[in-house]
């Protein structure tokens, strides 16, 4: 398969600030590319730099196999849906749809065909004669979808498109992007500060910190074996359980020491007998973490400790205890007799558990 | 009696004292209106009156024999010094030098706001801080330099030479209007057309310029009321045929022989101020509209 994007040791800097250090990035045709990061990570940067609206400071922006680093943004062949959706406030919907076909001088009957091809696939046929100020925050959104989908473009651009919706909104949304792209079969780029949104549309994801990529890599790699703290944090949603431990390697295993306030430490033994170093940041996810006699394996293990506080939220109910000065999250099933105040066996799945260094904080297995 | 009924007097009395507050204003409003409409009352009336029964009569009474002698004398017939043509032929100039001057300033005006506010390049800011400065001077310190820029250009006492001192004078202003205007424009305007393919002049026509008419209205009423009521350049840099109506205004004032016709002379002043306050009327309501656009997303 062919690149279909490639970015080559891509700088940015803004004067004497350096937005985005040395990015390698490529995807082939067909993939789904998510930036993702929290604000003023580079990730909207980046994007500007792929589509040609922000010069940048070195390095090679290549699209299909073109070096596209000086050619302007009308010809890379990039649609671009953006936060605000950016209509043309002055033009109807149809207007603001052909606009880039009627700059680009094709013909009417083509632009017409068109049009009504993208209206019926996103379903908003009697809004074409509508403006901008008539239409809802979801139709606008449909409306900058439509103007970026009649390019017919090489690479779809996305800036942050679903933040400026409702909940529900955004995840019917969300839904509708992913199907768009199953059934076109066209390459994205999305950028989000929103994890689960990554997580949902991805094929690849590259998680971005102060201009650094943190690391790439599929969804299920992101979230199973992030590379350093800041990925485990920033990933999933409750966070990843972050506990500070002393590890002893012993015969039958590792031996992880994690503080409790006002109790013996919590003794866990890791039998994988990891290679670690005396002081080790212990990363467990909420659902790694369940109600003993519901989580059965090779590496669980169980013990009791206090019930801080009790969420239920439904499908899962959630549990908080303090482990190792923090508040640890653990995802239990929804009918779980837990208590705050009392004390209730947990089954730590040390199977699924990652080691992090407290000094350099990238990842120790 | 109870905290409650306690309570409602309060609230009474509170209510007695906030309606006499509303009228007492409404009265001291009403008061300065009339006092500021006293002077176009009076120059109303005396130029409906004959030159006898404004010698007669008081300045504040009504016409007891409506004329329209002085309005077509101070219009064809007037004397402006050695000539008495009235003030016709100098409402003709004033308009064929504000017109231009008014649109080529605003469309200078609404480029150089987009360029500053959209485009920004190195020293763009530098360069509004200069046109912002360039509002403040004040016109005497131009007129020797502006005659000397005139005369090289050869545009001494014409009415292009006019045309061009105000479309420099005024640029300030309204690079400051349109600027001000579109910066509340989101910049991702730019780029989704940038991405549709247009380039700087189909932007700014297809897409900024069918935004901006409050902006313009602005403009427009701005520009031509100063260019309309300019004096000072109009008397520095015309000659005989070419002078604006403001200074036929003041010589028709001053260049009366033997009697004093207040008549023709308040008829001939209202003529002059006519246009701007039609301006005003018309596009007022766009006026008020547009200081405030902006603040409020479309």
């Amino acid at each position: 398969m062919s690149l279909m994007l490639e970015v080559k040791n891509l700088y940015k800097n803004y004067g004497a600030v350096e937005i985005l250090k040395d990015i390698n990035v490529a995807i082939e045709q067909g993939d789904f590319l998510v930036l993702v990061g929290p604000s003023g990570c580079g990730k909207s940067t980046l994007l500007n730099c792929i589509a040609g609206l922000e010069e940048i400071t070195a390095g090679d922006v290549m699209i299909d196999g073109r070096n596209m680093t000086d050619v302007s943004p009308k010809d890379r062949d990039i649609a671009m849906v953006f936060q605000s959706y950016a209509l043309y406030p002055t033009m109807t919907v149809a207007k603001n749809i052909t606009f880039g076909m009627k700059v680009r001088g094709v013909d009417a009957a083509t632009q017409k065909t068109k049009l009504n091809e993208v209206a019926k696939q996103l379903q908003m046929e009697p809004l074409l004669n509508r403006k901008p100020g008539q239409l809802s925050g979801g139709q606008r959104q449909r409306v900058a979808m439509g103007r970026a989908l009649v390019r017919d473009p090489k690479l779809f651009l996305f800036d942050e498109p679903l933040s400026n919706l409702d909940a529900k909104l955004r995840v019917e949304m969300r839904t509708e992007i992913k199907r768009l792209h199953l059934d076109l079969g066209a390459t994205m780029v999305y950028v989000t500060h929103d994890q689960i949104e990554a997580m949902t549309l991805a094929t690849k994801i590259v998680v971005l910190r102060d201009g650094y990529i943190q690391q790439i890599g599929t969804p299920a790699e992101i979230y199973n074996n992030p590379k350093n703290l800041f990925v485990a944090d920033f990933m999933g949603s409750p966070a990843m359980n972050l506990m500070p431990a002393k590890a002893v390697s012993t015969k039958s295993g590792t031996t992880i020491e994690i503080e409790r306030p006002g109790d013996e430490p919590l003794i866990l033994v890791d039998k994988a007998k990891p290679n670690l170093p005396e002081n080790v940041i212990v990363g467990l996810r909420p659902e790694d973490i369940a109600e003993a006699g519901y989580r059965a394996g090779k590496g669980v293990q169980t013990a009791s400790c206090l019930v801080d506080i009790v969420e239920p939220a439904g499908a899962d109910t959630y549990v908080m205890t303090s482990l190792g000065g923090n508040e640890i999250t653990a995802r239990l099933h929804a009918e779980t007799q837990a208590k705050p105040g009392e004390m209730l066996e947990f089954a730590f799945d040390l199977a699924k558990v990652t080691y992090f260094d407290p000094e350099t904080s990238q990842r120790l297995n | 009696m109870t905290d409650f009924s306690t309570n409602q007097m309060a609230k009474k009395q509170g209510r007695a004292g906030q309606i006499a507050m509303r009228w007492g204003l409404y009265l001291i409003l009403c008061l300065f209106a009339l006092y500021y409409l006293m002077p176009l009352f009076v120059m109303l009336t005396t130029s409906l009156k004959s030159l006898e029964e404004i010698r007669t009569g008081s300045l504040l009474s009504l016409p007891r024999n409506i004329t329209f002698d002085a309005w077509s004398t101070a219009w064809s017939k007037a004397c402006t010094g050695i000539q008495c043509e009235g003030l016709r032929p100098y409402f003709l100039n004033s308009l064929l030098l504000s017109v231009p001057a008014v649109m080529i300033s605003t469309l200078l005006g609404a480029l150089n706001g987009y360029v500053i506010a959209q485009w920004k390049f190195k020293g763009s800011n530098l360069i509004f801080s200069l046109m912002l400065f360039g509002c403040f001077i004040p016109f005497q310190v131009v007129l020797l330099p502006m005659a000397r820029v005139l005369g090289i250009l050869n545009l001494a006492g014409t009415i292009p030479g006019l045309i061009f001192v105000h479309v420099v004078y005024g640029i300030g202003f309204t690079t400051l209007f349109f600027r001000n205007y579109y910066v509340t424009i989101p910049q991702e305007l730019v780029k989704a057309a940038k991405v549709d393919g247009a380039g700087f002049v189909r932007i700014f026509w297809s897409i900024f310029l069918p935004l901006s008419l409050p902006i313009i209205v602005v403009t427009v009423i701005w520009q031509f009321t100063q260019i309309w009521n300019d004096f000072l350049f109009g008397v520095s840099f015309s000659q005989a045929g070419t002078q604006p109506v403001t200074v036929a205004l003041n010589n028709i004032v001053n260049s009366t022989t033997g009697v004093k016709e207040y008549n023709v002379d308040m008829a001939a002043a209202i003529i002059a101020a006519m246009p701007t306050l039609l301006v005003y009327v018309v596009a007022g309501k766009y006026f008020i509209r547009g200081l405030t656009a902006g603040s409020v997303k479309g």
